[in-house]
Parts: structure tokens; sequence; C-alpha cells
């Protein structure tokens, strides 16, 4: 009997169940009906020691091959500073729960806090909540908020370049949820917003607008004029885009948007098989009360200091229960750290200067692969800023180029369709490593007689 | 903990010129000058300008404000707040899952598909069901998933008059809120006054328009539901089927199975049972589970073994048919449970055989020694939590909250307050199995400490805390003129 994570001695066991009157640990679960208690052990190995362990993993990990990465498509291989897996493995903040007891948790509520505040500034929004799972149910959740804000309305317009992953989440939840979502055409590669214009005369049921920029494509669409019509049709606008690239493209709230929701995991958080993440979701002032999530706010202590506690809970599912404005219960602690840590580590200027670093590597990158013969860029006028769509023009199957790639250690892209390849460039991909992708694409070429 | 407040929060600390990061220089120039200036931002984000030094000093003086698991005893109820490995840690971390891209082709990421499949095939022993998702986020999200998945088994068979769910009285908010959000109607049924379910109201309710029952077992007051296999019965008589909130799953462990007790969908806070750190409210992980026969309905995507090889299985990722569909970007969050393997290999068939009754015995060993000074609204067994239904000497006017904050005084996190909301004064309290005589004494003393004090200085206590880094915020002012951000202040 025993184990590392258990105090239990025998002599401890013993005394414990003379005080609850009980002779064996089995009389603690006479209320179980004989008939519903397990049949013997699990099915499952016996314990392993700490060596053992590592060894399971070791063998796990020789199987998984970590590649230079040029995909994107929602998941962005950023650089992570070191301070921040230091600073977020403090078992203060890893080891707390959600701060119910202020008094004591300070240190989570004032790094929520600032997160909140990094998010309002990189959105252009007034209010932030404490962070939702991931980028796909945090838009989810802002399509549920805008229906519930619309009342009556359950109607929802998503432009067709939003990341099909994302679509599918919003989709699923739509159907649960009793939500229409009618698809907005695209015109080369970018929302077609005339085709809006069109959707939203004379509607009386749309409850909100969601586009995405960059888009799928990687396109940055142009929203001029975009939030206007939508709330001239009485509906909100939500934007969603990385938060990495809020640094510098123009952010939802200087496009108007009422609601800005995505995914963060650009900040400095790392790929990780796709989580964990963090989810955004950033509103006006005139919704706040409808924002789903925790939300923390400064106030006074008894002493009158300045303080931090969870606030505006009256929207929550343990006190609302069935009327809440969501079921969520959590937040991503732990990943809004992170967040908090990478952008006070970065910067406005360092921000700008990922992105700066990351567009110039994509560019650069996007030119030279045309110039090669065997890709073309799908959309060659739209802007984009770090992603973007080629075209293979290539003889054999794109999926072998993708495979031979990663054969050699690289992660081509996302194929995302027969004939078309989503090439992302981060600051951590540097000249050289674009240089050796674009030498193998022209060798994989003359190997395959492609030119 | 640091009783001494820091109260410092980044931006206050934020200085022009101050820079902490360096970045790798490509020589290609500036990237945004290709990018037409009206897609740019105009105005840069007021972030914080900070050197590396400071930065670090910053968050590692507001950790010493926090409490954690590792700080001290957190017998927070239906939260099971017990101890995290270091040894997950360190295995959740290795370079090879964190530079992992979700869309490698799947020949690169074989290890980490094999580890999504050896988790989920051990919950199944575990939960004694057919299949597991691990893409649902949390418990939250594992809830509103498995109603998903009830609503695609109705829906399959043609069955759409099914609108309604039943949830105990006694039930965690999040269940309700979850089936509304699953755009099911919510019907309450009372509890008895022993706190278990009052089964001959629960038959009143069901008929064809209810698509399932949730429940937690033992339920939020830490009783068994020993009526569960006649529910079962009645429940799937109704063409209805039986949810299992796994927030309570940590005394069952070694004892019994939910899906031996009829139950036909469950989740598992894999941040309760499995030992996953709670992160200040997240990352959790919420893997739901079904009875066989409704792994098809199951979200995607979802992890195949494909075929057992010369040199082993080989696993990919697919997407079912008649999937409810996607409700998470990928595969859930996969640090988190990574870690949970690693705490099912560390604790093997034994060491899990034992976790559930170490759990069990630590919550009546804690409700048997203050039973004389707290009110114990229901005088039975528990499992993993029992409730007190505040101080049994109510005369002082010292309420639970009083209790709860001088508890902190004491060194001690808070037991949950106010719920469940069966009683007005509830203390709801899980001490877990990672948790020594000597701290469970501990506590005890410090809560005998307070009745004590309770009646000799009620005015101290109900001005608790009194040694925390901070003193009672004032919560109405904050959610009067609420103050969400720095540039709010």
């Amino acid at each position: 009997m025993g184990h590392r994570y258990f105090p239990h001695t025998p002599e401890d066991v013993a005394r414990m169940l003379e005080r609850c009157g009980v002779k064996t640990l089995e009389e603690l679960y006479a209320d179980v009906p004989a008939a519903l208690r397990l049949k013997g052990e699990y099915d499952l190995p016996p314990q392993m020691s700490e060596q053992e362990v590592r060894d399971y993993f070791a063998a796990l990990a020789e199987q998984t091959y970590p590649l230079e990465c040029f995909g994107g498509a929602g998941f962005y291989d950023h650089y992570a500073p070191s301070v921040i897996a230091y600073i977020t493995s403090r078992s203060e903040f890893l080891t707390a729960y959600t701060p119910y007891q202020p008094e004591i948790s300070q240190g989570t509520l004032q790094y929520i806090f600032e997160y909140q505040t990094m998010m309002t500034q990189l959105t252009g929004l007034d209010v932030s909540n404490a962070s939702m799972y991931d980028g796909t149910t945090a838009l989810a959740e802002a399509m549920m908020m805008a229906v519930a804000a619309g009342r009556k309305k359950d109607r929802v317009l998503v432009a067709s370049t939003l990341n099909p992953f994302y679509r599918e989440v919003l989709d699923t939840y739509a159907h649960y949820h009793g939500i229409h979502i009618d698809t907005i055409p695209a015109k080369e590669g970018a929302t077609d917003f005339d085709a809006l214009s069109g959707m939203l005369d004379g509607a009386k049921d749309v409850a909100a607008v969601i586009v995405a920029t960059p888009n799928y494509h990687g396109i940055l669409e142009d929203l001029t004029g975009v939030a206007d019509k939508v709330h001239a049709a009485k509906a909100l606008l939500i934007v969603s885009s990385p938060a990495v690239t809020l640094g510098a493209i123009k952010s939802p709230g200087e496009w108007g948007a009422d609601i800005a929701a995505g995914e963060a995991q650009s900040l400095g958080m790392p790929l990780n098989f796709g989580g964990p993440y963090l989810g955004y979701m950033c509103c006006t002032k005139a919704l706040m009360r409808k924002l789903p999530g925790r939300i923390v706010g400064a106030t006074t202590d008894a002493d009158g200091q300045r303080v931090f506690v969870l606030t505006l809970q009256a929207r929550e599912q343990h006190i609302r229960r069935d009327k809440a404005t969501s079921n969520i219960c959590s937040n991503q602690g732990l990943m809004a750290l992170y967040a908090a840590v990478y952008l006070s580590t970065m910067g406005a200027a360092g921000l700008r200067e990922v992105n700066s670093l990351s567009a110039a590597g994509a560019h650069y990158m996007a030119e030279a692969l045309t110039a090669t013969g065997v890709f073309e860029l799908k959309y060659p006028e739209r802007p984009f800023l770090n992603e973007f769509l080629l075209r293979y023009k290539g003889k054999v199957a794109l999926s072998t180029f993708v495979e031979s790639f990663a054969m050699s250690g690289i992660f081509a892209g996302v194929q995302t369709a027969d004939d078309e390849l989503l090439v992302c460039v981060t600051e951590k991909r540097s000249r050289r490593a674009i240089d050796d992708y674009v030498e193998r694409v022209k060798l994989f070429a003359r190997q395959q007689g492609n030119v | 903990m640091n009783k001494k407040y820091y109260g410092k929060v980044v931006y206050d600390l934020s200085h022009p010129g101050r820079r902490g990061y360096s970045l790798p220089q490509n020589n290609l120039g500036d990237g945004l000058a290709q990018i037409p200036s009206d897609l740019l931002r105009t105005e840069a984000p007021r972030l914080p300008e900070i050197d590396e030094p400071s930065l670090v000093r910053h968050y590692n003086n507001l950790s010493t404000n926090n409490f954690g698991v590792d700080t001290g005893f957190y017998p927070l109820g239906s939260c099971t707040m017990k101890y995290n490995p270091k040894l997950n840690e360190e295995l959740c971390s290795l370079p090879q899952w964190q530079g992992l891209h979700p869309l490698q082709p799947a020949e690169t990421v074989q290890g980490a598909l094999h580890a999504y499949h050896a988790l989920g095939k051990a919950l199944c022993e575990i939960g004694g069901m057919g299949a597991f998702t691990l893409n649902p986020y949390a418990g939250a999200h594992g809830e509103l998933t498995g109603l998903m998945v009830i609503r695609a088994y109705h829906e399959s068979r043609g069955d759409g008059k099914r609108t309604k769910v039943i949830v105990p009285d006694s039930a965690h908010g999040t269940n309700p809120a979850s089936a509304a959000v699953a755009g099911l109607k919510v019907v309450e049924v009372k509890s008895l006054p022993d706190g278990t379910i009052d089964t001959e109201a629960l038959r009143g309710l069901l008929d064809d328009s209810v698509a399932a029952v949730m429940m937690t077992n033992p339920n939020t007051v830490g009783i068994f539901e020993s009526s569960i296999p006649e529910i079962a019965e009645m429940v799937h008589a109704c063409g209805a089927l039986l949810y299992y909130d796994g927030a309570n799953l940590n005394p069952l462990l070694g004892i019994a199975r939910p899906g031996d007790m009829g139950f036909d969908v469950m989740h598992i806070n894999l941040h309760k049972t499995f030992s996953t750190p709670h992160g200040g409210g997240g990352p959790g992980s919420g893997p739901v589970g079904v009875r066989k026969g409704l792994e098809e309905f199951l979200p995607s995507p979802m992890v195949a073994e494909v075929e057992e090889g010369p040199f082993g299985a080989t696993y990919k990722v697919v997407r079912p048919e008649k999937s409810l569909g996607r409700i998470s970007a990928w595969l859930g969050n996969f640090a988190v449970e990574l870690r949970a393997l690693a705490y099912i290999l560390s604790l093997g068939r034994d060491g899990l055989m034992l976790a559930g009754p170490l759990a069990t015995l630590n919550a009546n060993y804690v409700k048997e020694s203050l039973r004389h000074l707290y009110k114990l609204p229901i005088d039975r067994v528990c499992k993993h939590e029992f409730v007190f239904d505040g101080l049994a000497d109510k005369s002082t006017g010292v309420t639970t909250l009083h209790v709860a904050k001088r508890l902190l005084d004491h060194g001690f996190h808070a037991p949950t307050i106010y719920f469940p909301l069966l009683f007005h004064e509830s203390l709801m309290i899980e001490p877990t199995e990672t948790e020594s005589i000597e701290t469970l004494d501990d506590f005890i003393a410090a809560m005998e400490e307070i009745a004590r004090e309770a009646a000799s200085d009620p005015e101290t206590v109900k001005n608790a805390p009194l040694e925390t880094p901070v003193r009672r915020p004032d919560d109405t002012a904050a959610a009067l003129e609420p103050k969400v951000s720095y540039f709010d202040l």
C-alpha cells in the first residue's frame, strides 16, 4: 500500500478510521450497492516509478517530429521569450484556482487585470473579459452574445473567408443554440462587402456579421464602411484576428467593430499540438453586461488600498444558472499570464517588429516561390501580412511535395485544396531557412521534372 | 505567502524607452511597408515598456501574493484541489510537444496521437465507457459537448420532441447553463431533506419531452445516490439519456464506474480527478465519454487507431460522418492531456484504487472532527466532500462568509461557500487524498479556534481577514462603477 503522492501510513489510516467510527475503508462505501462495485481492479498497468514514466514519454516523443514551421492556418509559431516559461511555471500561479478569495489571490487578479488592459489596447475596444478557451469557442461565444443582445434576432452572417475550423465550431454551436448562419460570398479571396449590403438590405433578423482579418487566405480585409452598413441594419459587427497581428494592423475598434473575439495563442504560447491556447473577447462599453466569462475589476479594500476582484458576477452561471450569459465557468487563467508577460516583454515596439519581420519574410518568400515557376500567388492583387495562399503548378501531387518536405524536417505549409498551399512566415523563420525552402522547391521541381 | 501587499500592476512600472525583447533581424526591410497604410494601425497600442529584470521581479512579487495548492491546504469543495505532480509539468513541456503544429503530416505526430489515444483508453476503463473525446477544453465545455451528443442521438432517431433537461436543484451551476447553451429547457427536480434526488418527483417529470437527466454522483453534498440503478432504469424507460457530471468522480476511483451505474454520457475534469493544475482558472480539460453505440456522435476530429503494424499501431485523425461537428480547434488542451496521462501512469491501477478511498477517508475525518461545532445538515457517511450549514451556534451573528475569511488568516484557503444552494450557510469542504493527517489536524484546530472566537470575540471574526496581503474588497463599488482596464483607473 502507498504511493509518493499519498501521505497516509497504515497507522494514520487506522487513527482516522477510528475517528470516523468505522473499522475499514470499505465501510465508508457501504452505501454503494454491491452490484455497482468495480469488480477487481482496473485493467491498467501497475504504478510506475518516475523513471519509468519518463521513459514512456521519451518513447512517445521519439515518434514525434517538430518541423521547421511554415504552416499557420490559425496556429502560429512565433517566438516566445524565455521569461514566459519561467514566470508561468511559478506554482503560486500554476496551482491556484479561480480567484474566489481575493485577499489571497491578488497575483492572479492583477495579471488578469493587466491582460484585460492589454487586450483592450490591441483590439481598440473598451472592455475585455478574463479570457476564454480558444479562438474558435471565443468566436462562438461572441456569436451567441450578439444573438442574446439582439433579442429576437437569430440570424448571423459569416464571411466565407473565415478559417473553416472556426466556421465548423460556429456551425455546431449555431445548430444547437438555434441560430441561422448565412455565408457572405468572397471575391478574389476577400469578402464581398457589396454582397453583404444586399444581404443586410431590409433584413430585420440579422444579429451580427462576422469577419476575420487577416482572413483564411492570409488576406487583409478592407473593412472601410462595413461597420456603418452593419449598424444601419441594427446588427453588431464581430471582427476576429490572430492577436499578434493587432500590433500592426488596424484594430477591430478602429474599424468600428462592437465585439472582437479570436485566438491569442500567437502571444507567446507554444504550438503544443493545438492546446492549451487562449481565446480573447473584447467589446464596447455598451455591451459590457452581456460579455460572457470572468471579468476582473479594480476597487478598494477595507484599508483603502487599490485591490482587484472578480466583478459583474451577476452575468455568470453560478448565480444565474440557466439564465447566464454563457455556461463558461473557468477562463484560461495561466494562458492569460502567458499573454500578459509576452506583451509586457515585447511592448508596442516589439510587437510591431514581430509583424514587420514576419511580413518582410513572407513577402520575400512569396516572391521567391513565384519566381520558381512551381507556385503562383492565388490572389496576387490582395494585400497580406505574413500568410499567403499559393496555387501549385507542379505535376506530382501537392501532398507528395508536402510529405517530401516533412521528410527533410520542414512543414511546407497547410494544404487547403488539391493545388493550394497556405504558407506562413513568422519572425522565427530566418532568411536562410526561407532560402533553403526555395532551393528545395527548385530541387524538387527538377527531380520531378516539373519545370 | 507574503503578507505584505505588492499591489503594483505592470503598467505602473512602464517607462518610455525601456525594452524587454530582442528579435533576430532578417535584413529584409520593414515588412509593413508592403501593406497599404489604410489597413494598418494609426496609433500604437499602449503596452508597458519595461526591461527584463524589472519584469521578472514584478511577476515574482505578484506571485508572492497568491495562494496555490503548493502554498497550503485548499479544501475548496467540488474543485478537487489535489497535489499537482511536478513530473507531469516536466513531461508535458518537452520540446517535441511544444513545437508541434497540429496540421503537420500525420507521420510526424504519431507520438502525440498515441498519447491522446492512450489517455482516452484509460479513461474508458476508469469511466466504464465505450469511447472518449478529449477535445472539450473544460468541465463546462464537456457538459455542453455531452448534451450535444445527446441531442445528436435523439436527432438521429428523428426524435425532435425532446427539448428538456432535468437537473437536480443541488447541481453545479454549469449544468443548467450548459443545457441552455445547448438549446435545451431546464427543469429542476427537488432534493429530499437528505440531499439525494427525489426519485418519485423525478418519475413525475419524465416523459417523451425529456432529452436527458444530468446528475453528479456523489452529489454536491457528498452523498452517494444509492438509487441510481432505479433512476437509470426509469430515465431509459422514457427514452432519455442519463448524463454524469464528472466533477465529483474522485471518490469513486477504485470503487465504481459511471458506465456501470447506467450513465450514457459523462465528462471528466482532468484538472480535478487527474491532478492537472488549475492555473488560476484554466486551462482545464473536460473529456467526454459515451457508452458503446454513441461513439459515432462524438465531436470531430477524432483519433483512430489504423493498424497494428510491425512497429506498433499507427494513428490518424478522422472526422466520422455522424459526428456532431467541431467544438474546438483541434484535439483539446493537449498539454493538459499529457499531464493526466502521466498521472494515470504514475498512480497505476493500484494507486488509482487507493485515491478514491483515501479522499473519502480525509473528508469523513474532517467532518467527524468538527461536527460538534458546525451544523451538519446531512448526517451520513460522506464521500469526497461534505457540507456544513454554518456554525452550530448561530447566535453570535458570525456567518459562513466570516468563517471563510477568518480561515485565510490561519493560512488556509477557504472552502466553497454558499454552495450548494440547499442550505443558507453552506460551507463545502473537500480535502482530497493528498493531504496528511497533520495538515487536516491543523485545519481542524483552526476551525475549532474560529468557532471559539465566534463566541468570545465575534467582531474580530466578522472583520476578517486581518492578516492577508489585502483586506476585504468593496465588491459593490467594483460592480457599480466597473474599472476593468488600467486606463479606467
